[in-house]
Parts: C-alpha cells; sequence; structure tokens
C-alpha cells in the first residue's frame, strides 16, 4: 500500500502570538500566582494553620516513602499455618530467575505429606532486577515482594544477600559484622 | 587630613561597598534565591539540607555550603589547554563584572558634615560608556575560556557566546542612545537627577515611564548580555555544552558568579536609568539619613528588578540560536533604532 501523506495545516501565528510580549506576560502571570499563592501556603502552614500545603515534596528520609499499593519491593517468604515456611524447594523461582540471584539448597521434609523444603534459600538482592518473576513462578504462593522495604544498601556484597530467616521475618536483618555467631544460612 | 588623600579614603571606601556589599553580597544571595524561587513556583520546596549546629533557616547556608565545595573541589586542569588563558579566562570574566559595578550610581551627591560627598564609587560623565564597555570586555573571558579549553565543544560554545553578546552589546548601545539623548548626558549620576519629580499626577518621571518601549527592550537586551535563561545558550548546562565545560571548582564558580555579577550590573544600569535610580518620588534627600536613604532605595529598587528577571528566567524556555539571533537584529535593534528616531524627534519638537 503506498504510503499517503497528509498535509498538517500549521497554525499561523497572530501578531499578538508574534509580538511575544503578551505571551510572556501571560506565562509570568502563572508563575507568580503560583508563587505567591504557594509563599502564602507556607507562611500560613508555618503560623500553625491547616492549610493546603504549598509544596508536594515529601521530605523522604524523614518522612516514609510513599509507595504504589503494587510496588515490587524487597521478597518476603510466607509461611503456612503452622509456621514452617510454605516454600517446597520446587526450585521454579531459581529457574525462571533471569538474574541467577536465588539459590536453595532442598532437603527433605519430616512431614510425609510434603515432599521436599528448602534447607537453606538466599536471594542475592544485590543482583535481583526485581523483574517479580519469582513470584509469578511460585506455585504454593510461597514468595512475594511484598515486603515494602527499599532501603536495601549495604557495605559489603555478601551483606546483600538475604538468608531464609531473614527473608521470612525471624531474624532481623544485620551487617555480617554485627551479627552474632551463628551458621550463615540455616533450617529456622 | 588632606582632601587628597580623604577623596582616595572615600573612593576606596565606595568601591568596597559596591563591591562587597552590592556584588559579592547579593551574587551569593542570588544563587539561595535562584534555588528557592524555582523551588516555590514549582510547588517543591527547594534545597534546605545543609545547616549549622541543626539551623537550617530556609536553605540560607546552602551558598556558603558551595563556595565551600567549589573552593575545595579538585581544579582540574585537563591535558592539552592553554594554560595561561585557561587560568585567566574565568579572572577575565568576574573582574569586568566586577568592574562594571564600581560606575553604578548607588546615590547622589549629599552634604555630611561639612563635606559635600557623591556615593557613586567612581565619578565619570561617562559612566554609562564605562559599564557598557566592561560588559563588553566580559565577553573576553567567554571566549578565551572556549578557546583555552582545547575542546570542540568549548570553542562552538565560546562563539556561541561571542555571536550573542556583541548581537545583544549593538542593541543595548542602540536602545540606551534614546534614554541617553532624552536625559542629555551619559553620567549615570546626571541621569538620575534629571529623573526627579512627577511626570503626570502621581507618575513619577522615571525612565520607564517616558521611555517605556526602551525600559522593555533594555529588560530583554540585558538578560541576553548577562547570558541568562532564557537566553542561556553560551551555558546551556545540561543540553548544548557551554564553554566552560573543562572547568571544575572555583574557576567554574567564577564563572557561575559571573553570570549573576553581569545580572546586577544590568539591573543596576535599569534601576539608574530607567527607574529613577535612589530618587523616592516626592522626597529632597540630603545628609546622613538622605545617604541611608537613597542606598536603601536603591537597593530596594535593585533587588526588586533582579526578583522580576529571576522570574523570568524561570518562566520561559531556551530560545533556539537563530531565534535569539532574529530576535536580536531583526526585532529590538529595528526597535531601537526606532524609539531612538521618535526620541530625538521628540525631543526637538518640544524644545
Amino acid at each position: 500500500m503506498a504510503m499517503t501523506v497528509r498535509p498538517v495545516e500549521r497554525p499561523a501565528r497572530t501578531l499578538k502570538e508574534q509580538i511575544f510580549l503578551w505571551e510572556v506576560w501571560i506565562g509570568l502571570v502563572v508563575t507568580f500566582r503560583h508563587l505567591f499563592v504557594n509563599l502564602a501556603r507556607h507562611v500560613l502552614r508555618a503560623l500553625g494553620l491547616n492549610v493546603e500545603p504549598g509544596a508536594v515534596t515529601i521530605q523522604y528520609p524523614e518522612d516514609p516513602a510513599v509507595l504504589g499499593k503494587r510496588a515490587r519491593t524487597r521478597h518476603r517468604l510466607l509461611k503456612r499455618e503452622d509456621g514452617s515456611p510454605r516454600c517446597t524447594s520446587c526450585l521454579l523461582c531459581e529457574t525462571i530467575c533471569p538474574a541467577k540471584c536465588i539459590h536453595i539448597t532442598p532437603e527433605e521434609s519430616p512431614d510425609p505429606r510434603i515432599e521436599k523444603r528448602a534447607k537453606t534459600f538466599d536471594i542475592d538482592i544485590g543482583l535481583c532486577i526485581f523483574c517479580g518473576d519469582c513470584v509469578e513462578a511460585c506455585p504454593v504462593d510461597a514468595i512475594h515482594m511484598d515486603a515494602n522495604n527499599v532501603e536495601l544498601s549495604s557495605y559489603t556484597r555478601e551483606d546483600m544477600i538475604w538468608t531464609m530467616p531473614e527473608l521470612l521475618g525471624d531474624v532481623p536483618k544485620l551487617p555480617r559484622a554485627l551479627r552474632a555467631t551463628r551458621p550463615a544460612s540455616g533450617v529456622s | 587630613m588632606s582632601p587628597l588623600l580623604f577623596s582616595v579614603l572615600w573612593t576606596l571606601i565606595k568601591v568596597a561597598f559596591a563591591l562587597f556589599a552590592v556584588g559579592l553580597n547579593i551574587a551569593g544571595l542570588l544563587g539561595w534565591v535562584e534555588r528557592k524561587q524555582s523551588a516555590v513556583l514549582q510547588d517543591r520546596i527547594g534545597a534546605n539540607r545543609a545547616d549549622i549546629f541543626g539551623f537550617r533557616i530556609l536553605g540560607l547556608f546552602h551558598p556558603i555550603a558551595d563556595a565551600l565545595k567549589m573552593l575545595t573541589k579538585e581544579d582540574f586542569v585537563p591535558t592539552g589547554v592553554n594554560r595561561l588563558f585557561h587560568t585567566m579566562a574565568p579572572c577575565f570574566s568576574l573582574g569586568f563584572a566586577c568592574l562594571g559595578l564600581a560606575a553604578i550610581p548607588y546615590g547622589g551627591v549629599v552634604h555630611i558634615a561639612g563635606k559635600t560627598l557623591s556615593l557613586v564609587p567612581i565619578e565619570s560623565p561617562a559612566g554609562l560608556l564605562f559599564v557598557l564597555a566592561m560588559l563588553g570586555l566580559g565577553l573576553h573571558g567567554v571566549m578565551m575560556a572556549g578557546w583555552a579549553s582545547n575542546s570542540n565543544y568549548a570553542l562552538l560554545g565560546g562563539l556561541r557566546g561571542a555571536a550573542q553578546m556583541i548581537s545583544y552589546e549593538i542593541c543595548m548601545g542602540t536602545i540606551l542612545a534614546a534614554p541617553a539623548f532624552l536625559y542629555g548626558t551619559l553620567n549615570l549620576e546626571t541621569m538620575v537627577e534629571k529623573q526627579a519629580g512627577f511626570l503626570w499626577g502621581p507618575i513619577p518621571r522615571w525612565g520607564a515611564f517616558t521611555q517605556p518601549l526602551a525600559f522593555i527592550l533594555f529588560l530583554v537586551a540585558g538578560t541576553a548580555l548577562s547570558k541568562r535563561a532564557p537566553f542561556d545558550l553560551p551555558e546551556g548546562e545540561a543540553e548544548i555544552v557551554g564553554y566552560h565545560v573543562e572547568y571544575s571548582g572555583m574557576k567554574f564558580g567564577m564563572f557561575l558568579m559571573t553570570d549573576f555579577m553581569e545580572n546586577i550590573v544590568v539591573s543596576g544600569l535599569a534601576v539608574a536609568i530607567f527607574l529613577g535610580g535612589w530618587q523616592i518620588p516626592g522626597m529632597a534627600l540630603d545628609g546622613l539619613s538622605g545617604a541611608i536613604l537613597m542606598l536603601a532605595s536603591f537597593i530596594a529598587k535593585l533587588l526588586a528588578v533582579l526578583f522580576v528577571l529571576m522570574q523570568v528566567r524561570w518562566t520561559l524556555p531556551r530560545f533556539r540560536f537563530d531565534q535569539l539571533l532574529s530576535l536580536g537584529w531583526k526585532n529590538i535593534l529595528p526597535l531601537a533604532l526606532a524609539n531612538f528616531l521618535v526620541t530625538v524627534w521628540g525631543v526637538y519638537l518640544w524644545r
């Protein structure tokens, strides 16, 4: 099919637009209005009145970060009702992970109805690309990305690795130097 | 104290006032105003993190923090630059901008304790030409920086700056010819004195009312001459690389300061020629209180002009280079010439 060309008429500039000063004036009116309205709001709030804030800024480290409802943040491992991890060590998440940041060691489960369970479950957050494929892949709904934790930085690469108890929320994440002597990753 | 020694001392005091109290002080504050004003009009808060002992006072410590940062940063000089010119360029830029401040009339002649004192740092019958010359010489800093950097980006930025500044230099001269003809002098102090009294009813006889077209054109050309947005093409911080790409540390800071300084000089000229300088309508100022009122009046008008220019800077997008040049050569220059002719005929017929 031949390409069709549709000529678009450019609107001719009127004299008022060409003089330019009137348009500048309109722009200035907008910015001056913003300036004075916001200034008044800042002053009124500083005086303790409850008016609309003059700025939409979130003062992040002091005020908590506002995350969307569906934001993909740090992983979280879920538990069954009896408190054991839901993970059955099927390795689907480890297989699908494009960044290869999940490392699972399976072991026999003492429960005869469950075939396997995870001995260790490490996620290297430093490698994770937060794609959410692991969450999609999990057949038993054992992994979520809704810990709403975005402050994940650390001083060493080892400290970027989250072990199973930490992902389950049983143990607080502490830098390796501060951690008491305990196995680097173990069964909870 | 001999009269000569006294006059030398008095001039030094005035120059120090112009440089430190007006120039460096307001230039430093303008950095804060630029951040805060833009933040408030864009519904933001703006820089407010720098603190001393937990006191933040609306981010007023940020200029100090900036200056400290600039001074302590590494002054990196790339290989292949012409070291002499590379170092001289920011000094030229800032130095001439500061010199321009010296001829601005911050106040008139006052009589204090039996002495007749003038509050203009450099009393020259050609003060206007002096300021214009200093603004023009600032161009050499830009070109020198572009050429000495041994970088094509910097060179092109420098050439852009040169073309822009020369174009608007000519516009500026043509614009100011009309008020200079109207006042019949090139002495900035006399110009201010000519603006005393009232034009019509409560409207003072200020240049902005007797030469409204020249005033608007002057603000446009002045913004372009001091390389401020919307005419900041020589720099073009993020998009089009400017003449100071190869600069770092305080040398870069001096270029930034030059902008503010030239802005102050242009605003000072605008106040002196178009806004009645130190005049307060309907008041005869003399004595010590008069001197203080003169300075206060002048600085208040200066700050008001700077405020408006800053608002324009955060309102308009940057011009394209051909638009910039056609605005200068095809619009401002003919309008300024027409204004000059009308002024000449008007003055001729009035007499």
